[in-house]
């Protein structure tokens, strides 16, 4: 059985909107309003979305980077459970955590940004850049630690010869590398990748999904990809997690959801790949509007507004993340009348 | 497929840890490119050793008198001339630049040094504090410079400690500014949350992640402010709240030349060009340093 590495229970995080003359609490905007999400270990699941939906934040919460308003994180080692007893969870709940116990989560999980030129401080050498992490946690020093820094940068393709150099003496995609290298050099379990690939050239972005998918397997890593781009997470993750404003709307197996897609969200989504193929037909849906505001959220279902299937009930009830079919969840009233319509 | 031939050269063979030839050595050899700015860092350099090594090479003893040589014109026994007791002109210029660079600098210098803290801590941790000390300076900002100089000084009397907390008081809150809207533009940037996630203390992310790239810009900061300090303690001098006489200073030499002006000018005019003089190679010189630290365009 796999087991879980990450489960996010109804993690909400919400920031103050301040106004007035006395600076008083007007709003919240709901960035991350009530994620339910589990993250098995060895798995990549993809976390797809438009811009402003809430995915960054997701991850920087998951991070410890913000902290989340309400909910629970549980961060479950290899050996949670192997001693037999029942699961004391309280003990993984990571949004607890203080001081040591959080510097030490924080080799656990890493995290590799999507702009390189501006996730590498200008002033360091690569050799420090990625040779921090064994200072502050300490791993290795001296000799040692050049040796361990160099069979990273090998690892993620690059060398010896690149030791001594600035970030801005090296190519986008080199700069992503060193991220990487960076990520890896705490020998982290869990790494989010945040749209790792978007500020990257095509023909890069190849190499490094090619270079991302050889580490998972070479050091049994579990990734979080977060992207807005279909035909990347298809390429590498295992699961998919749809998010609409700040909600998870459908979570499936890749191939399902390429498929056998069941949330409006998620099938406009696809419909809006292009397809290489002149002589296919296809159905091409185009949403009206734009995505609501997340300080005020549409009453009942998020999408409704949006969606050409929305009906009384989606107006005035909020839809739950449901199994509709065997691993397969859907935040949605009328999936009855999407399979009927789709498939 | 990933192949890692294409993109490392070499790497069996290459160098490894070969000492890298400095960022600093490109920042001289952009600015060495400049020669308005070169010439006005040799023009400051130069007034600095003059500082330094004065007293040692200055023709006359600036305090000693001389009646028989009174007002003379310049000449080649006195270089620019003597002045109403027969002191030499250019002794005294030379002897008062040690004053102009100890209270115009330290004055910088620890407007710096308080006002960097102040911006980064504010800057850095935001909140309730940040703004309290934001609209602090906002207030010290928007009072007259010269009209706050004169108060503090009348309020103090005039002395060489008062007159660098003066400097200092003045340029402080700019100082913090610059810091500020730096560190609120750099502790976003993904490397600073990467220290953090790395689970980095905040001494190091202030020392090894921020500080180092605000280092560029706060040397443009401080020289320009160092000239504007000059200016300041000159005009002091002049309206006699500075340096107090016997001690030679520039501004007051300026002021008792004014009586005598129209018999012997070079008592006037040798000090104010000294004073115009350290300014503008000191101008001449942050120019250089901005086009040498921002040509890469903003914070590299």
């Amino acid at each position: 059985m796999v087991k879980s590495h990450l489960i996010l229970n109804n993690v909400k995080k919400y920031y103050p909107i301040m106004g007035g003359v006395i600076r008083h609490v007007k709003n919240y905007v709901r960035a991350v309003d009530g994620v339910t999400l589990e993250i098995k270990r060895g798995e990549c699941l993809g976390l797809v979305g438009e811009s402003g939906c809430g995915k960054t934040t997701l991850s920087k919460t998951i991070l410890r980077l913000e902290n989340a308003t309400d909910g629970t994180i549980f961060y479950l080692p290899d050996n949670a459970g192997n001693e037999g007893k029942s699961l004391e969870m309280e003990k993984y709940d990571i949004l607890k955590y203080r001081g040591a116990k959080l510097k030490n989560l924080r080799k656990k999980i890493q995290i590799v940004f999507q702009d390189p030129s501006a996730s590498l401080n200008p002033r360091m050498l690569v050799k420090n850049i990625i040779g921090e992490a064994f200072d502050i946690h300490r791993i290795a020093s001296g000799k040692e630690k050049i040796d361990r820094i160099i069979e990273l940068l090998r690892s993620v393709g690059l060398g010896k010869d690149h030791l001594m150099r600035y970030p801005h003496e090296f190519s986008g995609g080199q700069r992503q590398r060193i991220a990487i290298a960076r990520a890896l050099s705490t020998n982290p379990e869990f790494i989010i990748l945040d749209e790792p690939t978007s500020a990257l050239d095509v023909s890069v972005q190849a190499q490094i999904l090619n270079l991302l998918k050889d580490l998972q397997q070479k050091y049994n890593l579990t990734y979080l990809f977060i992207t807005h781009h279909l035909l990347v997470v298809e390429y590498i993750s295992d699961r998919i997690a749809v998010m609409y404003l700040g909600k998870i709307v459908e979570l499936t197996k890749t191939e399902t959801l390429f498929k056998r897609a069941l949330h409006p969200y998620t099938i406009a989504l696809l419909s809006a790949i292009p397809v290489p193929d002149p002589e296919k037909k296809r159905r091409r849906i185009v949403l009206k509007g734009d995505v609501p505001n997340s300080v005020n959220p549409p009453k009942g279902c998020r999408f409704h507004p949006r969606c050409w299937l929305a009906d009384d009930v989606c107006r005035e009830v909020e839809p739950e993340l449901s199994e509709v079919e065997p691993g397969h969840y859907v935040a949605c009233h009328r999936v009855d009348e999407v399979m009927k319509q789709f498939y | 497929m990933f192949h890692p031939e294409h993109e490392s050269v070499d790497v069996e063979t290459a160098p490894a840890l070969t000492k890298r030839k400095g960022r600093w050595l490109l920042y001289w050899r952009r600015m060495n490119r400049q020669i308005p700015s070169m010439i006005g860092t040799f023009i400051f350099l130069f007034f600095f050793l003059m500082a330094l090594i004065g007293p040692l090479v200055s023709p006359y003893d600036y305090r000693a008198q001389n009646i028989k040589e009174r007002l003379q014109p310049p000449s080649l026994r006195h270089l620019c001339g003597t002045d109403q007791y027969g002191r030499d002109i250019f002794s005294r210029i030379i002897v008062g630049s040690r004053n102009i660079f100890f209270l115009g600098g330290s004055g910088t210098l620890i407007a710096v040094l308080i006002g960097a803290t102040l911006g980064l801590l504010s800057g850095y941790y935001g909140g309730f504090s940040d703004e309290i000390l934001t609209r602090l300076f906002d207030v010290l900002l928007s009072i007259p410079p010269m009209l706050l100089a004169l108060v503090l000084l009348v309020t103090i009397g005039p002395s060489k400690l008062g007159l660098i907390m003066v400097v200092a008081l003045l340029y402080l809150p700019i100082e913090a500014r610059v810091m500020r809207s730096m560190v609120l533009s750099l502790k976003t940037r993904e490397f600073v949350e990467a220290a953090k996630i790395r689970g980095e203390k905040n001494l190091y992310i202030w020392f090894k992640e921020i500080l180092p790239n605000t280092m560029g810009p706060m040397l443009v900061e401080v020289s320009m402010r160092f000239s504007y300090s000059v200016f300041l303690v000159a005009s002091l001098g002049f309206l006699g709240l500075g340096v107090q006489p016997p001690s030679p200073d520039w501004g007051l030499q300026i002021n008792e030349a004014r009586g005598w002006f129209s018999i012997a000018p070079w008592m006037l005019i040798f000090p104010a060009i000294a004073i115009s003089l350290l300014i503008i190679a000191t101008n001449l010189m942050t120019d250089g340093l901005r086009q040498t630290f921002y040509s890469t365009g903003g914070i590299e």
